[in-house]
């Protein structure tokens, strides 16, 4: 079982590449004015996010002259990729449900399992997002950007045997603390996609033609991006919020103190007043809104500091850190 | 989200221009800058700042033993860093200063807040505006002859809406919930601080090891524990005196040496003298009503008995302290500083205490070295000891550890060392002077952690009115709506139709808010149609 989650991984890498490869195809190919307004029943779907240019669903009757041909194809290398993703995703959660057979428990029991849940909830509710507002596939590209580098990573330095849970992670508010820890984190590593793309985009569209903006040419608009970075993260906040909530009161049970200023206790801390930053910046008309992503793209790197760097570069309480 | 005013830091230049106190003006300002949402902004922004050494540097409160390294590694700095309190940030003064200014702010944020909410609480949904088509919502329906506000407005309270009716028109709000609910989350954020200082002033623990056995119980004193912190409105006399007895405690390990489940029995004396049995183990605490016992570790304490050169014979159960190893290899000392008093003259010879200072391993290898141990389980158990005789330093007036050798006796050359051995239960092994050391088997030890600590409650109460509190404000959405009736154009009651003319204005950013109104306005019309059936 646990061999065989083990390929599953691999295959889903595999899979991931193959959506980001076709991803970049499209956007190779995706031409902003070949196909404006052709589906505005589409369009209107996309309409709340998307809106301005280059991601418009197919045209229902084939396009005569080569740019629209190049759209077209454009178009099918970006359904692929959303299949491939929705494949990729399938093969990473087989990869969890056998880790978790295998391990004859919750397969959170250690970083190597806890990246790979995260990642999986990042595809799972990108396919949801996706299946709403098909407008914003072109985020993908850098979606599966991120789960390639993450679950290459998770593989090669995280991998750890199977192996039960220490006792004092056998209590059901370490399960509670952290699927809801797990889950939260897949949100927020989701809502940095569009944070980043919204920050290259509202560059490209004040008229900035250097670099990281150029690849925001052929991305949805910036309101929209902007919009879903905030829902992402107002949806995330709370469940982060209840997670460290639990993560306390099993610590309370556990250690004997709700909160001891351990080194992961400090950096959720510290991710927790990041986010409520975002927040408010975000609520105060003052701040610029690309300011107030900025607060956010920062949050999420305190996550991804208390994930890895908090595991590798200290040690404290939280023993299931699974790396030696 | 945009509704909120974001409270300027400098008066409205429109007020009028009055003498002032400098000194109040300038105090006026800094309150109003202080409750600044920027301000806010900012000090959150501090707040998580100054938690970063609190990960980098090691801290007293979690892991005292590191900061003693770290002054040990770094002899210049050390000293520097803690004299700005950077081995105990979360009590440090900067840190304290933050989030003392950041509650400040955030009460000052609130109380206004709260009136201004209490009053819109009561007052009632405003007037329609003159021009409804101007509003981002917008809608006209034709209605039957007779369009009733007051069959609008009871369609608007089935649905919710806080509704009011003047005249022909009908005004409605809802969503209320945001702002009590973003009020409720911040209010919590006190109560939360509040629980958390209830507890570090009125809470205590103390951290000890308690062996098996009736002879090693221990009663809950200060005096008792190897370490303990009172909060500042506690005293010693204040801890209620409860004993623990170690009955039993049981281990099961998987082949790969990982614990997999732990359980401690005990005997608890409680202070009103009744008596009882329990168990506990790391996911469960004990939990007496005056306070929690946890339990943090074990390992094995072994039983070793010394005959000295005069026959006289003493019985030593010394905790070997657990070196972090899957093993449970133990580290320890076992020290008879009353060994060989001479029987006739009764003096003790103070270069004649005997120590033990070595290792136990619950499974020793089959060959050596005997270094570590190879299972958790004792399955094959031996102490590996060296022996040393001569003045153990313990009478000079300096604190030694218990469980260490003073090493300065070994280098001035008072203690001598005397050879080691590798012993298994109900060995015996004899020294040059003809004493002997017999290694009887061993007994577990836990080590605890008790506990007090009030303000829980109120902490867990606070953290559901946070939560709670926080869905309301992120998902609550405020909006309005207004209907306004135009009778039948030819004045006649009974031929022609009414105009209904709908507005709505969300008043924080709504995604949905065009759904919501559509469907309103289709229930509206769907009323006025069955009514229109029902006439
Ligand atoms: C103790 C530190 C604080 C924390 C952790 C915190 C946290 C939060 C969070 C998470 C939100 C998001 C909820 C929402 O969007 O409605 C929020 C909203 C808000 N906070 Fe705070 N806050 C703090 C202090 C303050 C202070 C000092 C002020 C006043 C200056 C303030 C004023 C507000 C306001 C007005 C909103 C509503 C924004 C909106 O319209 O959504 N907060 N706060």
């Amino acid at each position: 079982m646990s061999a065989l989650s083990d390929q599953l991984v691999t295959f889903a890498i595999l899979a991931y590449l193959v959506a980001m490869i076709s991803h970049a195809v499209e956007y190779a190919l995706g031409n902003a004015r070949a196909v404006p307004a052709a589906a505005p029943s589409r369009e209107l779907v996309g309409a709340g996010v998307g809106g301005a240019g280059g991601t418009v669903e197919a045209p229902a009757a084939p396009v005569q002259n080569r740019a629209g041909r190049s759209a077209q194809r454009a178009l099918v290398a970006g359904r692929i990729a959303g299949w491939v993703t929705a494949l990729a995703a399938a093969l990473h959660l087989g990869a969890l449900v056998t880790r978790g057979v295998a391990a004859e428990r919750m397969p959170w029991g250690n970083m190597y399992e806890f990246v790979l849940t995260v990642t999986f909830i990042g595809t799972a509710a990108w396919l949801a997002v996706l299946w709403k507002r098909p407008a914003l596939r072109r985020l993908g590209l850098f979606l599966t950007l991120v789960m390639v580098l993450l679950l290459a990573f998770a593989e090669l330095k995280l991998y750890v045997q199977v192996t039960p849970l220490m006792p004092a992670l056998q209590s059901y508010w370490f399960v509670i603390h952290v699927s809801t820890i797990v889950f939260a984190s897949g949100i927020f590593l989701l809502g940095v996609v569009p944070a980043a793309a919204y920050l290259m985009r509202a560059g490209w569209e004040q008229g900035r033609r250097s670099f990281p903006y150029t690849l925001a040419r052929r991305l949805p608009a910036a309101a929209g991006l902007e919009r879903m970075t905030f829902a992402l993260h107002a949806f995330a906040f709370p469940i982060f919020t209840f997670a460290v909530i639990a993560g306390a009161i099993w610590a309370e049970a556990a250690w004997g103190r709700a909160w001891g200023w351990d080194p992961k206790e400090t950096w959720a801390f510290i991710s927790w007043v990041v986010y409520a930053g975002y927040l408010h910046a975000r609520a105060t008309p003052s701040i610029k809104r690309n300011v107030a992503t900025w607060i956010a793209v920062l949050g999420f790197l305190t996550m991804l500091m208390n994930l890895f760097g908090v595991n590798f570069f200290f040690t404290g309480l939280h023993s299931y850190a699974g790396v030696s | 989200m945009t509704t909120v005013d974001d409270r300027p830091a400098t008066p409205p230049a429109a007020a009028p221009r009055r003498r002032v106190n400098p000194v109040l003006a300038l105090l006026r300002n800094s309150w109003r800058q202080l409750t600044s949402m920027r301000t806010a902004l900012i000090l959150l922004f501090l707040l998580a700042v100054a938690a970063i050494p609190g990960s980098v540097l090691p801290q007293r409160g979690v892991n005292p033993e590191k900061v003693n390294q770290y002054f040990v590694d770094h002899p210049d700095l050390a000293p520097k860093l803690d004299r700005i309190g950077a081995f105990a940030v979360f009590g440090s003064i900067w840190f304290s200063a933050i989030y003392l200014l950041l509650f400040t702010s955030l009460v000052g944020c609130i109380l206004p807040r709260l009136r201004d909410h209490l009053r819109a609480l009561r007052s009632r949904p405003p007037a329609a505006p003159k021009r409804l088509d101007r509003l981002p919502q917008h809608a006209v329906l034709e209605a039957p002859a007779a369009a009733d506000p007051a069959a609008i407005a009871a369609v608007l309270r089935r649905r919710r809406w806080r509704v009011e009716v003047r005249g022909n028109e009908v005004s409605a709000e809802k969503g209320y919930l945001k702002e009590t609910g973003n009020l409720l989350f911040h209010t919590s954020l006190v109560a939360v601080l509040l629980g958390v200082a209830l507890g570090s002033w009125y809470g205590w623990h103390g951290n000890r090891l308690l062996v098996a056995g009736a002879e090693n119980a221990f009663c809950n004193t200060r005096q008792q524990y190897s370490e303990a912190s009172l909060g500042p409105r506690v005293d010693s006399s204040d801890l209620p005196p409860f004993c623990l007895t170690l009955d039993d405690f049981h281990a099961k390990f998987l082949p790969s040496g990982q614990p997999a489940s732990f359980r401690a029995t005990v005997t608890v004396d409680e202070p009103d003298g009744s008596k009882r049995t329990a168990d506990f183990s790391v996911n469960s605490p004990l939990r007496l009503g005056s306070a929690n016992v946890y339990l943090l570790g074990h390992g094995y304490a072994p039983i070793l008995k010394y005959t000295d050169r005069y026959g006289r014979s003493q019985t030593s159960t010394v905790p070997f302290l657990t070196t972090g190893d899957v093993g449970l290899t133990g580290e320890g000392l076992a020290a008879f500083p009353d060994a060989n008093v001479d029987p006739k003259t009764g003096k003790r010879a103070a270069d004649q205490q005997v120590a033990f200072d070595g290792l136990y391993l619950p499974t020793a290898p089959d060959t050596g070295p005997f270094v570590t141990s190879k299972f958790p389980e004792e399955r094959n158990p031996a102490v590996v000891l060296v022996a040393y005789r001569g003045n153990l330093g313990l009478d000079a007036g300096i604190p030694g550890s218990v469980y260490k050798l003073d090493q300065r006796q070994v280098d001035n050359g008072k203690l001598k060392q005397l050879g080691d051995q590798k012993l298994g239960v109900g060995e015996k092994w004899t020294l040059d002077d003809g004493s002997t050391l017999e290694f009887l088997g061993t007994k577990p030890y836990v080590t605890l952690s008790v506990r007090y600590a009030p303000g829980q409650a109120l902490l867990l109460g606070a953290c559901v009115v946070l939560l709670a509190g926080l869905m309301g404000s992120l998902f609550g959405r405020r909006r309005r709506v207004w209907f306004r009736v135009t009778p039948p154009d030819d004045g006649s009651p009974t031929s022609g139709s009414s105009l209904v003319e709908a507005g709505g204005l969300p008043r924080t950013e709504h995604p949905g808010f065009a759904d919501e109104f559509a469907q309103l306005v289709a229930a509206v019309r769907a009323d006025e149609r069955t009514r229109e059936g029902v006439e």
